[in-house]
């Protein structure tokens, strides 16, 4: 599409494509040096670029940390009676947390490895705050299932390690296949945000205005040079990191809805599962990585850097998985009809019409209906609206799990095996102080290490110049 | 001859006549040999060591052990890459002359820098900065060991 003379002249931040939508990856007039700076400086020089509301952050994000240990301690004190399970529902909020977090990783390893291979240039200055945010989450998800275990001091029999009793793990079971999954998970995503941290931080190291930080960032970076050699060893392990990572995040997630699928309960016992749950944890990703990105874009100035095209494509990206997920609700519908079986046909009206009705018609409202209005182009690039239909979806995608979990277990097969889930106070407080952990190793994160790439972000600079940039 | 840049160049590695990278393969071998030590861990596990009946299926289900199989390729691949690149690399490399270079704090900002090393067959001290020269550099400086 030819662009015409005005929209040509028009290379400010808020030029719009000849389809309509934003078009500037980065603000105009950014340099090798200013984007540099612009990032390096929030780390190196602190006192200039930090806001002060990064106190309050770390303040709040502190204290439900401290909410987090407590909870957890209790829980190993009195053990998982302080949690509303029961039989039938045996399995409460801890797995609900447990899918919620791992599903909201997921947005990292989406952003950071699969957009590398499609050659999205616009994944640069989200991706290396969403691989962060990726491991953190995956950190938070991983308490959960060594919490919610009765005996959680002998959670290292889940391992294969050589022991005294002769025995394995149970490798058929999707339970066992979860802790290589998130372990693998977890480890590759870490390799992977080293890796792309390296010549960044030796950027920091080479700019470091104290001795200390000199220091600390020449360990990490390990001598990084840039050389020729480096970068092509660097480029080579990257690009293979990244197509590792790809399979691994849409097997994780796949993984973790098998822990349902494989069983008998109906609402459970689904193929549409792996697919449902992959789309529905990148939903719920991108909401957090917008939650956590529109925020710090206005409170560090980075406008020129995480651009209106980022936040629209991001929406877009929401909305499409929004769909897929939709989707997933429909088929699940018609599925529970069309079977025929009288206990999946009563899932569903019991679902839709018992006791936690309401919760399921929340749900449509948070995850259907409300993400419709990303239809419109001004939601999907307004960073307030964006920011609240965002905050919508990641609450719905909680709420999801839970009906998923715990509404069909409430209500099986035989009805003297019903029952009703209360959640506890030690639940809700167990799932606030997850988001405290979150939330204080992000706040961490964004005043300690580059929050973008700064290396990739020279290389669009470059592509800019070039005029390589569509 | 080595260049030093603040991000990664197109085709600069095959300009300079480097040999191509020996990551891929560091990553193919380990990540085969991750699996396949994966796979015979169930196995040795499931229908040798501690056979157990799960749902009636054969001791060598092989369907149920393939997640596990897949994930310890990804996990064993990965490591290979990521350790396979900093041993190709040298890294960690505490001190290298270039370091000593001036301005060469400014490779890892926005400057290109490019060094001919002493070793080089064909490095003459004058021919070689007269050579430079031609380039039209910022500056050239020489870097005593």
């Amino acid at each position: 599409m030819r662009e015409t003379q005005t929209q040509l002249a028009d290379k400010s931040l808020n030029a719009i494509s000849p389809l309509g939508y934003p078009s500037q990856l980065i603000g105009p007039g950014e340099s090798f040096e200013s984007v540099t700076e612009e990032i390096g400086s929030i780390v190196l020089q602190p006192g200039a670029r930090q806001p002060k509301s990064w106190w309050f952050g770390a303040t709040v994000a502190f204290a439900l940390l401290m909410m987090f240990f407590f909870a957890i301690s209790y829980l190993l004190y009195r053990g998982v009676g302080i949690w509303g399970i029961n039989i039938p529902v045996a399995w409460g909020f801890a797995i609900v947390n447990f899918v919620w977090w791992i599903g909201i990783g997921h947005a990292g390893t989406f952003i950071s490895a699969i957009l590398l291979l499609l050659h999205q240039k616009w994944r640069t200055s989200i991706n290396r705050l969403t691989e962060a945010m990726t491991l953190f989450a995956v950190a938070c998800a991983g308490t959960f299932p060594l919490l919610h275990l009765g005996r959680p001091w002998v959670f290292f029999w889940l391992f294969p390690y050589p022991d005294t009793m002769g025995l394995w793990p149970q490798f058929r079971s999707p339970l066992v296949w979860d802790v290589f999954a998130v372990s693998t998970y977890f480890i590759v995503s870490l390799i992977f945000w080293y890796a792309g941290l390296i010549p960044d931080v030796a950027t920091l190291r080479d700019r470091a205005p104290s001795r200390v930080k000199k220091i600390i960032f020449g360990i990490l970076a390990m001598g990084w040079r840039g050389s020729a050699k480096h970068w092509q060893n660097h480029q080579s392990a990257y690009l293979l990191l990244a197509g590792l990572a790809t399979p691994l995040v849409l097997s994780v997630h796949s993984v973790v809805s098998l822990d349902f699928a494989v069983a008998m309960v109906p609402g459970w016992h689904s193929t549409i599962f792996p697919p449902y749950f992959v789309a529905g944890a990148i939903y719920s990703g991108f909401a957090m990585v917008l939650n956590i990105v529109i925020p710090i874009r206005k409170l560090y100035g980075l406008e020129n850097l995480i651009t209106e095209r980022h936040l629209n494509n991001m929406a877009v990206v929401m909305l499409a998985t929004g769909m897929m997920v939709a989707y997933g609700y429909i088929m699940e519908a018609f599925m529970s009809w069309y079977s025929g079986d009288i206990f999946e046909q009563y899932m569903m009206a019991n679902r839709a019409f018992g006791p936690y009705g309401w919760i399921f018609w929340a749900l449509m409202l948070m995850n259907v209906l409300i993400p419709q209005l990303l239809w419109i182009r001004r939601v999907r690039t307004h960073p307030l609206a964006l920011f609240f239909v965002a905050l919508v979806i990641n609450a719905g995608m909680w709420v999801e799990r839970f009906v998923i979990v715990v509404v069909s277990l409430h209500r099986d097969f035989t009805p003297s095996a019903w029952g009703m889930y209360r959640p506890t106070f030690w639940d809700w407080a167990t799932l606030f102080g997850s988001v405290g952990l979150f939330l204080t190793l992000m706040i961490l994160f964004v005043r300690f290490l580059p929050m973008i790439a700064i290396s990739e972000t020279r290389r669009i600079v470059a592509e800019k110049r070039e005029g390589k940039l569509s | 001859m080595e260049a030093f840049t603040p991000f990664p160049v197109e085709g600069l590695s095959e300009n300079l006549g480097q040999k191509k990278s020996f990551v891929p393969l560091i990553v193919l071998i380990c990540g085969i040999g991750g699996g396949l030590g994966g796979y015979f861990m169930e196995w040795y596990a499931m229908a040798v060591s501690y056979p157990i009946n799960v749902g009636g299926r054969p001791l060598n289900s092989w369907p149920m052990f393939i997640p596990i199989t897949f994930e310890l390729t990804i996990l064993s691949a990965a490591l290979a890459a990521i350790i396979g690149m900093l041993a190709l690399n040298k890294l960690p490399e505490p001190h290298h002359p270039v370091f000593n270079a001036p301005h060469f704090d400014r490779a890892s900002t926005d400057k290109f820098f490019l060094c001919i090393e002493a070793t080089d067959p064909k490095f003459d001290l004058r021919a070689t900065r007269t050579f430079l020269e031609t380039l039209k550099p910022e500056f050239i400086s020489e870097v005593v060991k």
